[in-house]
């Protein structure tokens, strides 16, 4: 990996600090300083990948300090650009180099940031969200004029989303603003690189070393994992041995939530007292950053994480990774293993804990796929989403007045626009300016309007609202939780829709302690430490979490393998067997379900195996057969695996529901209707901006403030179907649905339908009780349900209805 | 059976599933926080472009209120138009309820004096001892202002709230929010009482909701 030769090109003083470090460049390192056009770096975690992008910057400094902003370093994570900035000081006060470098986030202060639009730094750190913010200002042309680099770090991670397709759209307009600067993108090992270039818009693949094979494994339990659930509180006290016998440990759990139990678990069993930290994008900012800091200065000895310290994060010598539940996909699973050990050379050590019995096969299944190195398909389809499109042209107009053909030129330079149709940037700029409604209602109110051939913002003060909801992260609404009535300390933030389930009283985790809900004042939930108390609810909803097609199918074919078993824990055989005793072990090849009735209601799942896109897609298309037969669904519920239904009515003969022919029947109101759709549209309305998240003045409580998206979209399919931003959620919405032909295919080809009715939940639909991203079915369930209740609250109340009921 | 047949101080209404309310001794529909021209007043200020429809689909609704019920009056309790402004550009959907019906236009907060309207504007009326206002004051009086919503049976449902001294109507514009009965606010006016829902039926309900216990399976 060390050449010689390369390093013989590094400029004096880099040579001398190299050496210095006892380093040699990696031959990667030393191509990227060769390169005079775009690259795409594709490295192994540990690889020297962030300091080869910045390589040539330092080496150009040794040549004299530059003009103005030089390098633009962009990347997903808040913490990373924070981290960056730490690591490069180094190198910059080693070389003696006056160069001035600064990050820039949503937690800049204003002040920092209105000093950075007068008077940039050399090396700017920030993240797609705050490019596009200054890109919206007036100064934008000269505050980039002289940028010579962008390095855009964990692109990968950033394609995967419209994140990219901001950032790219923003990087196609620092092209305009300076026709010179030179791109590198940074990415860990991906199926298909040449995909992630055309994504950058073109560019030259270096390829680096590919380091050692991991090494993985599952943890050793002392206990049997349960048969649900994702917290993996069973295994803490082997968690806490392995976290005792290693230097520093990152314990990563797939959602907040469960980090919160976890973490309370495993100090409940620290005897030795450990320092151990929390980390997740839920708690304050300022707790966020002394664990940041105690970790990076060697004072914790574990730090159990979320996504928050994902990707690519250098902290300290962590040189153990333990993962709580199933990695869901591979490529996931391989990038935190890339935390332990961030050395080229040695192999990292990870190690599993899956958090069920499913789970368990889960893990063996992801391991013979690290084994067989084979990553998940790049699933994405890298074209352009055109909400993003809207917000980019509204961002863009802040900045002055725009030309149309000018702009779409520019637009399609950008990789995932770049075979965009005139016509449907017209339709995003005719959004933009006048809503696009078939109407033309605002005539007079156009948020664009044009002068001379150029289109200006008609209100300047719309910029501001523009601005405030640039972005393209559709969280579920936040509510922030506070210590105690007016302005206690913060805690963390919960989703609005568990802080509407709470009633006063009610317990629950945040920030690893107990606390009693009080009351909801200004969108601020108020609460009281309740140390000595058990949380009476434990848990809130995070974030759902896909595996991939390929693991489901080994995992499928883990279990209908009974010579695999062997390798099995003990406690996972007799689970599968007793699965296949009460209701029926999937099978390749067969449709396998089963009916049980739970908690008032008639729980339908199928095991298909098929992929979530597939199980989701039979999900609508069998509860509208459902609602057809009478069966009063209620909602479902669609993962890798299977899919679960649950209804008023049991389902005990799944044929006709699993009968290919006319399955498409009737299907069009039924799929326009649907929560999927909704939800979608909720997405592409907020990022398009007809729906405003933030307002100036902070958000108000209650009346009157917000009303649903779901009225939008009804109105607007009543009204105007045909409206650009409806076209939108029609095709991204299929994006997650497979293709009715292949349901239908799949159907055919899996004639043999296996249906049991079990006593009770089955070992295999325990876990899917639990599974977040439920889809709610407003039909004739959901109505008779009402009306069940609203009667038998009468009765309750020992009422009856009017006329005997004047006041 | 869609709606609702109730008494409040001696007197016979219908809670009509849509949000109206139908006083048949008076011959009169009532309705609460049209919002008319409430898209257009965002888009004034240079806010989002809404989808322009929702005063034709209010209005629609109207309509076909006034055609199921008969009634040869409407009061509006208030906040009819988004804002004064907006008031003045609904001429023509305006004129095909006027003709129609006599109206009364209470004023709310967010339209205090509406420029020429046909029809009667007041800021209150009493009929038969009830006082029809747009903000619940001084009882017994049926109003409107606050946009009240129940959660039942996990859904979040515009409802009418029948307390003793107050009678508070759902919004029955298209783009509003609500206010859940919950908040400090409604708990105060209606402490206790009843509450009818709203959609495709109407329904009532005891105020506060008793607690259930899970459905059995039949």
């Amino acid at each position: 990996m060390l050449d010689k030769r390369a390093s013989a090109d590094l400029p004096a003083p880099l040579a001398r600090w190299f050496a210095a470090q006892g380093w040699a460049p990696h031959a990667h390192q030393c191509a990227m300083l060769a390169a005079s056009g775009d690259t795409l770096l594709i490295a192994p975690t540990g690889g020297g990948k962030t300091l080869a992008g910045f390589l040539p910057t330092l080496a150009a400094a040794c040549d004299g300090v530059p003009d103005g902003l030089h390098t633009l370093y962009v990347s997903p994570l808040k913490a990373l650009t924070h981290d960056i900035g730490r690591n490069l000081a180094r190198p910059v006060a080693d070389l003696g180099l006056s160069l001035r470098i600064e990050d820039r986030t949503g937690d800049t202060s204003a002040t920092r940031r209105a000093r950075q639009r007068v008077d940039p730094p050399h090396i700017l750190l920030t993240t797609p969200e705050s490019l596009a913010l200054m890109l919206s200002y007036p100064e934008a042309p000269r505050i980039f004029s002289n940028l010579r680099r962008v390095v855009i770090d964990e692109i990968h991670a950033l394609a995967e989303s419209k994140r990219g397709d901001q950032l790219m759209l923003g990087l196609a307009r620092l092209r305009s603003l300076a026709p010179d600067v030179q791109v590198a993108g940074l990415s860990a090992t991906v199926e298909n690189p040449h995909a992630l270039t055309r994504f950058m818009g073109g560019a030259e693949i270096l390829q680096a070393e590919p380091g050692p094979d991991p090494d993985i494994a599952i943890l050793p339990i002392t206990r049997a994992p349960p048969w649900s659930g994702a917290g993996g509180a069973y295994a803490a006290r082997d968690v806490m041995a392995a976290i005792e016998r290693a230097r520093l440990t990152l314990v990563f759990i797939n959602t907040r939530a469960q980090a919160e139990l976890f973490f309370q678990a495993l100090w409940a069993v620290n005897d030795a007292n450990l320092p151990i930290g929390l980390h997740h994008g839920s708690l304050a900012r300022d707790q966020r950053r002394r664990v940041e800091a105690a970790m990076a200065s060697g004072d914790l000895r574990a730090v159990v994480a979320t996504g928050s310290l994902d990707l690519g994060l250098d902290w300290g010598d962590v040189d153990l990774v333990i993962q709580i539940g199933a990695p869901r996909n591979v490529k996931r699973l391989v990038q935190r293993i890339g935390r332990a050990n961030h050395r080229y050379d040695t192999p990292s050590r990870a190690r599993l804990v899956p958090a069920n019995r499913f789970e368990v096969l889960e893990c063996m299944a992801a391991l013979q796929a690290v084994e067989a190195r084979e990553l998940d398909s790049d699933g994405r389809d890298l074209r352009g989403g055109l909400d993003v499109l809207c917000q980019h042209i509204a961002t863009v107009a802040c900045a002055g007045p725009l030309d149309a053909d000018q702009l779409f030129t520019e637009v399609t330079r950008a990789g995932p626009y770049a075979g965009l149709p005139r016509a449907q940037f017209d339709a995003c700029l005719d959004f933009v300016a006048t809503g696009g409604y078939a109407l033309r209602a605002y005539d007079r109110w156009q948020r664009l309007v044009q002068k001379n051939g150029l289109w200006h913002l008609r209100d300047p003060r719309a910029a501001r609202d523009i601005r405030m909801n640039i972005g393209t992260i559709v969280a579920p609404e936040l509510l922030s939780v506070r210590r105690g009535p007016r302005g206690g300390a913060p805690l963390g933030e919960i989703e609005e829709s568990f802080a509407a389930s709470l009633s006063p009283g009610d317990t629950f985790l945040i920030g690893g302690q107990t606390v009693r809900y009080d009351r909801l004042r200004d969108m601020v939930v108020e609460v009281t430490p309740q140390p000595t108390r058990q949380p009476k609810i434990a848990v809130f909803n995070g974030l759902k979490m896909a595996t991939s097609t390929e693991l489901s199918a080994r995992v499928l074919a883990l279990i209908g393998d009974q010579t695999a078993w062997q390798a099995l824990p003990e406690s996972t055989r007799d689970w599968l067997a007793l699965q296949a005793r009460i209701a029926t072990l999937p099978r390749p090849g067969t449709m396998t379900c089963e009916s049980f009735a739970r908690g008032g209601q008639w729980y339908f799942a199928l095991y298909s195996f098929a992929g979530r896109n597939a199980n989701q897609t039979l999900g609508l298309l069998l509860t509208h057969r459902m609602e057809g037969a009478g069966l009063a669904p209620l909602g479902f519920v669609a993962t890798d695996y299977a899919l679960l239904i649950w209804s008023l009515e049991p389902v005990r003969d799944p044929a006709p529901l699993l009968d290919p022919d006319g399955l498409r029947d009737g299907m069009d109101d039924w799929l326009a209707g649907n929560a999927v759709m909704k939800r979608t549209f909720r997405a592409v309305a907020t990022v398009a901006g007809l729906i405003q998240r933030n307002l100036p003045g902070g958000r108000k409580s209650g009346k009157q403030a917000t009303f649903s998206s779901d009225i939008l979209y009804d109105t607007l399919r009543k009204f105007d179907p045909d409206h650009l931003l409806l076209q939108i959620t029609r095709a991204e919405s299929m994006r997650g649905l497979a293709d009715f032909g292949r349901i239908e295919e799949m159907l055919r080809t899996r004639p043999q339908i296996v249906h049991s009715m079990p006593p009770h939940v089955t070992p295999f639909a325990a876990p899917l009780m639990l599974e977040a991203g439920r889809i709610p079915i407003r039909a004739s369930g959901a109505a008779q349900l009402l009306e069940e209740e609203a009667a038998q609250m009468m009765r309750e109340a020992g009422l009856q209805l009017d006329p005997g009921c004047g006041i | 059976m869609s709606h609702l047949m109730f008494h409040y101080h001696g007197q016979d209404f219908v809670a009509r599933a849509s949000g109206a309310l139908f006083w048949p001794a008076q011959d009169t529909l009532i309705v609460a926080d049209l919002h008319l021209g409430k898209s257009e007043r965002l888009a004034r200020r240079g806010g989002a472009l809404l989808p322009p429809f929702e005063t034709r689909a209010t209005l629609e609704r109207v309509l076909a209120e006034l055609d199921a019920t008969g009634a040869a009056h409407l009061i509006c309790l208030g906040d009819s138009f988004d804002d004064d402004l907006a008031c003045a550009e609904l001429d023509t959907e305006l004129a095909l309820i006027c003709g129609r019906t006599q109206v009364t236009w209470i004023s709310g907060n967010h339209d205090p004096a509406p420029v020429a309207l046909p029809g009667f504007q007041v800021p209150g009326v009493t009929l038969n001892g009830l006082h029809l206002r747009h903000i619940a004051a001084q009882g017994p009086d049926i109003s409107g202002h606050y946009h009240p919503k129940l959660r039942v049976a996990g859904q979040r449902i515009a409802a009418f709230l029948i307390g003793h001294e107050h009678l508070i109507l759902p919004a029955f514009g298209h783009y509003t929010g609500g206010l859940d009965w919950d908040d400090a606010a409604l708990r105060a006016l209606v402490p206790e009482g009843r509450a009818i829902l709203t959609g495709t039926k109407a329904q009532m309900v005891p105020l506060p909701l008793p607690q259930l216990r899970k459905r059995r399976l039949r």
